[in-house]
């Protein structure tokens, strides 16, 4: 290490000449060699003595009370050394989280990966996007014969314990989807599950939807979820999607009640999670009313980039730091 | 192996009187002002945890030659109630005293080599060693 070896040298070159000139580019130098010195990983004490050796060459007969007094200095100096040791070996830990944890969270994205229907019957866009890496929202549909389901869930609570929840809830979804029941059947069994499953201070939130193509019915029941929408063309009205539930795995024996809606040309069905509803701008909460006028401004784009275009305005609005994790989907009846 | 000396820590006096000897030591060793300083801020740490969880006990300084090297050998140690989780002790950042010094990581890196033994209910013993150059 060539700099190990002549940093003394250098030092003392540097220290002379800036002694000699008393410029501001002779302290600039000195600047300059302190990066090179954190470079190296060289303490702070090494260079407080560095600069007592340089200064007994320079000055041979400085007092030695003078020099004593270094000894304090670098007994001082030691403690500042270790705590910088530490902050650089903390920093690294801190790279090598960040990159577990974003490989954690592609690994759940693979996990939660699930597919947009495409069909002629419905015009669908979603967009979700985490505030930190890992996403604590979920959403997910599934395809059968005549029907389709949609779910929209959010864990009370946001990065990798939100994620890691998320993660079960699907995994029991998966199962529970294969039984093809109705929303307040699928809900039931669910709060079931997270009830005997997860921490009591963790509570999920759902909203769970089956729409039947012959009838052009969705039949829907919700957990404490953030309630929808259901644009009404006919009357080009925003209707709250009413539903009442408590939270999942709260209450053991808790039923959901079922409500149903009919579908007509151009009618949307709106799901969203908390994060869309209290995104913040430095007025405050935006509220319920804002969400609908921003899809009106929108209403004539296909869902997808109706839902794009609310989150990008929405990230704007609260200067691009999204403070929740933030889902929107759009389900607008085609035909 | 040339001479041991020791102190018992009973007071935050003692603390001073450890320093004191392992400073001594060090100086008749050759070690450096930077290497000094390291040294005495081990054996302040090391003094402070006996007299804080320890109630007491012991700090043995030894000058010690290995195949042409020299060094310090300091021994800390107690039978006071010993350290349940030894990883937990020496991970970056568990110090209880919040930014008051060192703590057991910061005692690692000032020295050259580091052995910890502890048993719950018995005592803890730390040897450290750092090697002139
Ligand atoms: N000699 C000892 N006897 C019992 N426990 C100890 C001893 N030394 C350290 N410990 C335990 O290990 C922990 C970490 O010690 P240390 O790294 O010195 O940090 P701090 O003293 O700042 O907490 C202490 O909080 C204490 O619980
Ligand atoms: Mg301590």
């Amino acid at each position: 290490m060539a700099f190990d070896d002549d940093i003394q040298m250098k030092y003392k070159e540097m220290l002379a000449n800036y002694i000699q000139e008393l410029t501001e580019q002779a302290l600039y130098e000195g600047q300059r060699f302190s990066w090179k010195a954190i470079e190296h990983k060289i303490p702070p004490e090494e260079i407080i003595n560095i600069h007592l050796k340089v200064l007994k060459e320079l000055f041979p007969d400085i007092p030695k009370k003078i020099l004593d007094s270094f000894d304090f200095l670098l007994e001082v100096m030691v403690g500042y050394g270790l705590a910088y040791q530490e902050h650089q070996f903390l920093r690294g830990r801190q790279l090598e989280l960040k990159s577990e944890i974003e490989i954690a969270a592609n690994v759940q994205q693979a996990l939660l990966q699930t597919n947009i229907p495409k069909v002629e019957e419905l015009d669908i866009g979603v967009i979700s996007v985490p505030a930190k890496i890992m996403n604590g929202d979920y959403y997910q549909f599934a395809e059968h014969e005549n029907t389709m389901s949609v779910a929209i869930a959010d864990v009370i609570g946001k990065g990798i314990p939100a994620a890691l929840c998320i993660s079960m809830i699907k995994y029991a979804m998966d199962s529970l989807l294969e039984s093809r029941q109705n929303p307040s059947y699928i809900l039931e069994n669910l709060n079931r599950v997270v009830e005997q499953n997860i921490d009591v201070n963790m509570f999920i939130t759902m909203f769970f939807g089956k729409y039947d193509f012959r009838t052009n019915k969705i039949t829907y029941a919700s957990a404490g979820h953030e309630p929808g929408f259901y644009y009404c063309a006919s009357e080009d009205h925003f209707y709250d999607l009413q539903s009442k539930g408590l939270v999942l795995g709260v209450d053991r024996q808790v039923k959901y009640e079922q409500y149903e809606l009919n579908l007509f040309q151009n009618d949307m069905i709106i799901l969203l999670s908390d994060g869309v509803t209290e995104t913040r701008t430095k007025e405050g909460f935006i509220d319920r009313a804002a969400v609908t006028s921003a899809i009106r401004a929108h209403l004539h784009l296909p869902a997808q980039q109706i839902v794009e275009n609310i989150y990008k305005d929405f990230e704007k609005m609260q200067g691009f730091q999204l403070r929740d994790d933030f889902t929107l989907i759009i389900m607008k009846k085609n035909v | 192996m040339d001479g041991q000396s020791c102190v018992m820590i009973m007071n935050e006096w003692d603390i001073v009187a450890a320093r004191q000897l392992g400073r001594h030591a060090a100086k008749e060793l050759g070690f450096g002002a930077v290497d000094q300083a390291r040294i005495t801020t081990a054996i302040s740490e090391l003094a402070r945890n006996i007299y804080h969880y320890a109630n007491g006990g012991k700090i043995y300084i030894d000058k010690i030659e290995e195949k042409e090297k020299k060094g310090i050998k300091i021994t800390a140690s107690d039978h006071g109630p010993g350290i349940p989780d030894i990883r937990k002790a020496m991970e970056d950042g568990f110090t209880t005293s919040g930014g008051l010094g060192a703590g057991l990581p910061g005692v690692k890196r000032l020295m050259d080599e580091f052995y910890i033994d502890s048993k719950t209910g018995e005592g803890t013993v730390v040897q450290v060693v750092k090697w002139l150059r």
